[in-house]
């Protein structure tokens, strides 16, 4: 594979690059790109540092569900960064409630790392912002709208009409090697050979 | 020039570029009046094929004026000439060439290494389709350089508009062969996977080949009304099963001749669990293809039937039913187009009023519009089926 990739080369003469034009990525593809590159880096921490994050927000002794999250951000982050990017996109708004819900419990009075929650909260709720506009803008970019479609009902591609043109090209004779097997060939078109087979 | 070039995943620029260049005595340069966006340039659009370079020049449907010709490439073009360039580039001369099997010509891919690596054996150059098959620059440009340029053109008469001719290069005789390959008899019956252009194609070529009846597979209802314009009896498949209307259809003895001109990425719907199931594989980067319809194909098709597929497949497939497909005894062609075996004869039967391949066309933009009809295209915007480019 280290061969492949290395033999990868655009080939000499082939025109280069002088100046780059507008894109095919828009501002919310962009957006997109960004908030799944975010999920990625989030699922990766939450995943490697749960211990730290747990203290940190005062939850100590739930590191497996913050393990959880990461994963569960990392499916967001591929699903964002796909085409199907604004699935991640609304993935993540779930998420975000999940996310908001679970720090709530930790909330409490008794809870000496309160402030941290606090910080946690405010920086997700603003996260979720972000997604929410994030996710309506790839969702407006690349939903077909509603409404009828063109009809195209005259557009046989047949300038004699479709009746003249079954079979009009009746004449043309298949090359032999794209006969299909005789197979399904009509009864009557048995090879005399196979239909006089001795017994 | 100005060209369309990848960038990455649904990244794709109008970019000004250096021209190209005479390289081999065999080139030619083409001054492109039209090219076209392929539903195959979607699956690089998307990066399933992992095969781009940033830089590369998208494009392999096109048409234009011969500028210049090397010097052993003078006794078939001259400057001025009008041509269609076929999509696969062929020399003429090898042994695949001599029998026709244009698309799997011996000499043309100049990443060979690379593509016998991947295929076990490589196939021909294309443009603008990856360094699997020799990373040509494409002719979503102004200008391209076409090399084995005296065996790889089509001359189109002048006097022909453009857009009657511009898909001799690609999907006319892509959706032909998908129809030859099948070995239509009067008796059949016809089923078409997908209703884009390529889709289309197979649907008049059936038509026109003398199929009993034509049925086309779609969930958009301006595809299935073009398709139906053609001929085809239609199947939404959001509305209805389609494995049971082809058995009603059919007398419950399935089609005889399936096409897939749908490839490698299969509509994802929670109606068809297994669609949701490839996309996720997909994602995670377990499987490259969604091959939905193969898996549909080889059920309802008729036991000793014939499954041609003219849709783009890029690597591995995953729950295809194998046990299906032996035991009816079916029959699978495939393969890219050999394009230059049947343009003669198209062009021909264009040009007799047979067929006005033209009918597909749904936009005509500038070539710095491009990249937004990538999206529009990708996104099925807009009723778009078939966008035309013009440098
Ligand atoms: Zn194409
Ligand atoms: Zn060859």
């Amino acid at each position: 594979m280290t061969y492949s990739i290395s033999n990868i080369a655009r080939s000499k003469g082939d025109p280069k690059v002088l100046h780059s034009g507008p894109s095919s990525l828009g501002a919310a593809d962009r957006m997109a790109r960004a908030l799944g590159w975010f999920s990625i880096g989030l699922g990766v921490t939450e995943l490697i540092a749960a211990r730290r994050i747990t203290r940190a927000l005062g939850m100590e002794g739930k590191e497996a569900l913050v393990r959880a999250y990461g994963i569960r951000e990392l499916g967001h982050g591929i699903v964002s960064l796909s085409s199907d990017k604004h699935l991640g996109l609304w993935s993540r708004v779930a998420g975000d409630g999940l996310d908001i819900a679970t720090l709530m419990t930790a909330m409490r009075h008794d809870n000496p790392k309160r402030d941290n929650v606090g910080i946690a909260l405010a920086a997700v709720l603003g996260v979720t912002l972000l997604d929410i506009i994030g996710a309506q803008g790839a969702t407006a970019r690349h939903s077909r709208p509603r409404g009828r479609p063109s009809s195209y009902r005259g557009r046989t591609g047949f300038p004699q009409g479709v009746q003249a043109a079954r079979g009009a090209a009746k004449d043309f004779k298949v090359p032999p090697d794209m006969r299909a097997a005789p197979a399904l060939a009509a009864v009557s078109d048995r090879a005399p050979q196979e239909r006089a087979r001795p017994h | 020039m100005r060209a369309l070039v990848w960038h990455g995943k649904e990244d794709i620029r109008c970019d000004t570029v250096t021209d190209p260049e005479l390289e081999q005595p065999r080139d030619a340069i083409v001054k492109v009046t039209s090219c076209a966006i392929c539903g195959s340039d979607l699956h690089l659009f998307h990066n399933f094929i992992p095969a781009m370079l940033p830089g590369d020049i998208m494009g392999h449907e096109m048409m234009g004026e011969v500028v210049e010709v090397g010097s052993e490439a003078k006794h078939k073009l001259k400057v001025g000439d009008r041509v269609v360039v076929p999509f696969t580039i062929i020399c003429g001369e090898c042994d695949q060439c001599k029998r026709g099997n244009f698309s799997v010509c011996q000499t043309t891919n100049r990443k060979k290494q690379l593509a016998d690596k991947v295929f076990g054996h490589a196939t021909a150059g294309l443009f603008g389709y990856t360094h699997l098959t020799g990373g040509y620059p494409g002719g979503q440009a102004e200008y391209l350089r076409v090399p084995f340029a005296d065996a790889t053109h089509i001359k189109v008469p002048d006097g022909i508009p453009d857009e009657k001719v511009l898909f001799l290069g690609d999907i006319f005789p892509t959706g032909w062969q998908a129809a030859v390959q099948c070995d239509i008899q009067p008796t059949d019956t016809v089923a078409i996977w997908g209703c884009g252009p390529v889709g289309q194609m197979a649907i008049r070529s059936a038509v026109l080949l003398g199929a009993k009846q034509v049925i086309a597979i779609d969930h958009l209802p301006e595809r299935l009304d073009m398709a139906e314009a053609g001929g085809a009896i239609t199947i939404n498949f959001d509305e209805e099963s389609v494995v049971e209307r082809l058995n009603e259809l059919t007398g419950g003895l399935g089609p005889e001749k399936c096409i897939d001109a749908i490839g490698m990425e299969a509509h994802v719907s929670p109606s068809m669990p297994d669609t949701v199931y490839d996309r996720a594989k997909q994602m995670l980067g377990a499987e490259s293809d969604r091959p939905h319809v193969l898996r549909e194909m080889i059920y309802v098709c008729r036991p000793a039937g014939v499954i041609s597929i003219p849709g783009v497949y890029g690597g591995l497939v995953d729950k295809v039913p194998m046990g299906q497909l032996m035991n009816k005894g079916l029959t699978i062609r495939t393969g890219q187009t050999h394009v230059n075996r049947w343009t003669d004869d198209l062009l021909h039967r264009i040009e007799e009023g047979q067929i006005d391949p033209s009918f597909v066309i749904t936009h005509t933009v500038s070539l710095d519009e491009g990249p937004e009809m990538y999206k529009v295209f990708r996104d099925k915007q807009d009723s778009c089926i078939k966008v035309v480019l013009k440098p």
